[in-house]
Order: structure tokens, then sequence, then C-alpha cells
């Protein structure tokens, strides 16, 4: 592929914390590879806000290779850039073309507030996840294969399930700002498979009763979380949560 | 858990979305089978028959009252869940997100309200005159079919009458579908037949209701 360089305008949402007024402030990124990564180009315009003496851009980033869920932003209205089941970290500007003016903006929900600049606060995934998202009791070492058997297609439906970063998009990309799709992966994963089994009623119902407080909206199963989902988590885990909790909710006894 | 926290957990409400929904679809079914009576082409006959079994016999009327508990149960709550994941945002976007999802699975609250209004003017045309005119309990009907070729003489009143029928044909592309997703239907297989089966029903439904009004006006009907 042609190698090329290239200059672009950023729009950029600043704002100093959490209780401060954001706003979008423009820079000029000069003779930029079309190679870099999204947040290497962020790296150099950050190196030359630090030549000028101005405060660099906080952003959130950690493995750079599309499987830790950190990085987080909203590029020119989708989530993680216009590229289809991608982060951020991989999404490359050989995307973009001379002279663009590219739209940074946070994740936006209320249960995501900033922290700074284009950091948002994801600790309320972590509070649905203590909730239930787990398996009480020490399952011991890996036992031997096929000692345990396990359906083809649950395995199959569990692992892509389980194939959820927790980056947030689906909340960012949803217009009720729903928390949804996290949810629905987490508890499909450990639903289908039977070390999740005897936990799967309480578990459904807890998390769903902490999603609801940390804020998040309600489903109207329009689709735009599969559709921007780095991991592509099918909307059919949200079917599978709606019928787990149903049958929680009508068979529980107490 | 109790009753109480099911149904005002965010999933619960939308179980009350869905059942209250798929009960109103199948109440189109009746509505839009008993209305196709006027193209009998016997002068209403048939039509008035049909109307006078639903409007003068008192088990269709006690099944009246349960349409309205779904209606307005229904039309409650997908308010309140709109207004209530609206506030959910805080600050909006700048570029606002339109390309992973259809336009009209975006616009449910605006699609019901529109619905809305048009129900409270179709139910002012025919619903509300004939009850007011039985005494709202068993009296005698007004003659509907002769009500249906007066109000569908207007234009204005077509019109406004294929935006209502267009509007619940776009909120049924999207709420049938929804309605079962959300009581838990994720196999594949039949998720394909619903869809099927739901856009199916969101052009044939409202497409029947449309060719009512457009019959009358153009005196298609003898």
């Amino acid at each position: 592929m042609e190698h090329k360089n290239i200059n672009l305008t950023l729009k950029v949402w600043r704002q100093q914390s959490t209780v401060s007024k954001g706003e979008f402030v423009s820079y000029q990124v000069k003779e930029i590879s079309q190679e870099m990564s999204f947040l290497e180009m962020f790296d150099v315009l950050n190196e030359q806000l630090i030549l000028e003496d101005k405060e660099p851009i906080a952003f959130d980033h950690d493995c750079r290779e599309g499987i830790c869920g950190m990085c987080s932003m909203y590029i020119d209205g989708k989530p993680h850039g216009p590229w289809q089941a991608n982060t951020t970290c991989q999404l490359h500007m050989r995307a973009f073309n001379d002279g663009d003016t590219i739209t940074v903006e946070p994740w936006r929900a209320q249960a995501f507030p900033v922290l700074k600049d284009l950091v948002v606060d994801r600790t309320s995934f972590d509070r649905i996840i203590q909730a239930g998202g787990y398996v009480s009791v020490n399952t011991g070492n890996a036992v031997d294969g096929n000692s345990l058997p396990i359906n083809k297609n649950d395995a199959d439906a569990s692992f892509a399930a389980a194939m959820c970063i927790g980056c947030g998009a689906c909340v960012a990309a949803c217009k009720n700002s729903s928390a949804m799709l996290f949810l629905s992966a987490k508890v499909s994963h450990l639903a289908l498979l039977p070390q999740g089994d005897p936990e799967r009623q309480s578990r459904v119902v807890n998390m769903v009763a902490q999603m609801d407080k940390e804020g998040f909206g309600a489903c109207t199963n329009t689709g735009a979380c599969e559709a921007t989902c780095p991991k592509e988590i099918s909307l059919s885990n949200i079917a599978r949560l709606n019928q787990e909790y149903l049958l929680a909710s009508f068979t529980a006894s107490n | 858990m109790t009753w109480k926290e099911v149904f005002t957990s965010s999933v619960g409400k939308k179980l009350v979305m869905s059942f209250t929904g798929i009960f109103l679809i199948l109440f189109l079914i009746v509505h839009a089978g008993l209305n196709a009576c006027i193209w009998a082409n016997d002068g209403g006959v048939m039509f008035n028959q049909g109307a006078h079994f639903m409007g003068a016999n008192v088990v269709p009327r006690i099944l009246e009252i349960g349409l309205f508990v779904g209606l307005f149960l229904h039309i409650i709550q997908g308010l309140m869940l709109e207004f209530s994941n609206r506030s959910k945002r805080g600050t909006d976007y700048a570029v606002s997100y339109s390309k992973g999802s259809k336009w009209y699975s975006r616009s449910m609250g605006l699609l019901g309200t529109i619905i809305l209004i048009f129900l409270v003017i179709h139910l002012s045309d025919f619903w509300l005159p004939n009850r007011v005119h039985q005494g709202f309990l068993l009296g005698e009907e007004i003659n509907l079919y002769d009500k249906m070729k007066e109000e569908f003489s207007e234009l204005w009143v077509v019109i406004v009458y294929v935006a209502g029928c267009l509007s619940l044909g776009y909120h049924l592309a999207h709420g049938f579908q929804s309605a079962f997703r959300t009581i838990g239907v994720h196999n594949k297989r039949y998720n394909a037949i619903f869809s099927c089966v739901g856009y199916g029903y969101a052009i044939i439904i409202p497409l029947a209701f449309i060719m009512m009004p457009i019959s009358f006006y153009f005196h298609w009907l003898n």
C-alpha cells in the first residue's frame, strides 16, 4: 500500500474535571503517517502540546492491541471510529484522508461521568460485575477435556459472549445509554455453562438491579450497540438476558 | 424479589411494553378484520352487523375495558420510559450516531405520540359519538357505515388517517420484533420467523386500514 502523510484538523473535547464545563478545542496535526494508529496520532499531538507548554489531552489506553477495553473515544459520531469490529487503538490513520476534520468526544452517559478530557469513569461496570458476574465457589484446577460434557453450540455462544472487553462502546452508542449489551454478555457467558448454572437466577436479578441503580437507560432493541461493538457481541444475548430475567422473576420463591 | 421490584426494573418495564404491545397487535387483527366487511359491497349491511355485535353485545363490551387498560398501560409506560431514557445521556453528542440502527427503531416514542394523537381524533370521530348515542350502555347505535362515508368524504380527514396509519406501520415494523426479543426469543430460527412475520404484519395491517378511507373517498364502494 502506498505510504502517505496527511494533515488533519482535530476537534477535541477538553474538560478540566467532572464538575467543570467542557468545550471543543481545535488542533492542527501535520505530517501524520497513515500507518499510525489513532492513539499514536494523539501521542504526536500531545508531544506537540507539551513542547508548546500546554496541557496534554487526557485519554484512556492500555494494551493498544484491542483486547483490554481501556480506549474509549467517540470519533466522528461512532464509538471507536469508523471501522467495524474495531477498537480506537486499532483504528489506523489510513481510515482518514488529507485535510479531514475529526471530532473526538468522550463516551456520553450519566453513568460514565467525564473525569478529564476524554477519560470517563467506568467503575459502574465494575459494580455491575461485583453484583453477580462471577462463580462464587472455587472451581479448582481445570478438569480433563470432555469430563464435563458441554453442548458445542452453548460453548461457542458462551465464548462469543465472553469476548466482551467491557469498554462501554455499547452504552456510548445507545440512544438510551443502556448497558444491556454489556450486561447480557456477562450473564450469557456464565448462564450457558454448567459452572455458572446454580447461580443463574440470583445473578441476573442482582446484576439488573445494580445496572438500574447506576443510572443506565432501558433497552429498546435498536441494535446500535451490536453495530458498534468492537467484539461483535450479538444482540441475541440481550434476548437471552430477558429470558433469564423473566424466568428468574416469575419462578423465584422469595 | 417482590412483584414490585420485577415490574419497576428496567427489564420489567420493557416486559410490560412487550405484553401490552402483543395484546394490541392481536386487537388490530380483529379491528382490521371486522372493518374489512365494508368491502362486501352490500351498502354496509355486513359491516353494520359486525359493528352491532361488537357494540351491543355484553362480552365484547367487557373485553373493551381490557383493551383500554392495555392501551393505557402501553401509553403511560411508553411515555415514562421515553422520558427516563432521554435523561440518561447528560451532555448530548456533537455528532450523533445514526448508522447502527433504523430511524424508526430510534423514534418509537415520537411515532407512538403521533399514533396517540391520531387515536384521540379517531375515537372522537367514531367510538365516542356511538357510545354517547348508546348512553354508554347497550343502547341503540348510530349507523357506523354511513358515519364512515360522511367522515371520509373530506380530503383532510383521509390525509390524517393515512398519516396515522403510516406511523402505525413504522411503529409496528420495530415493535413487533422488539416485543418478542423482550420476552426472550433468542433462537435464530424463531427470530427469523418473527422478523419476517413482523415486517409482513407492519405492511399488511396498516395498508388495510389506509385503504378504508381511500375506498370511501374515491367512491370505490357501492
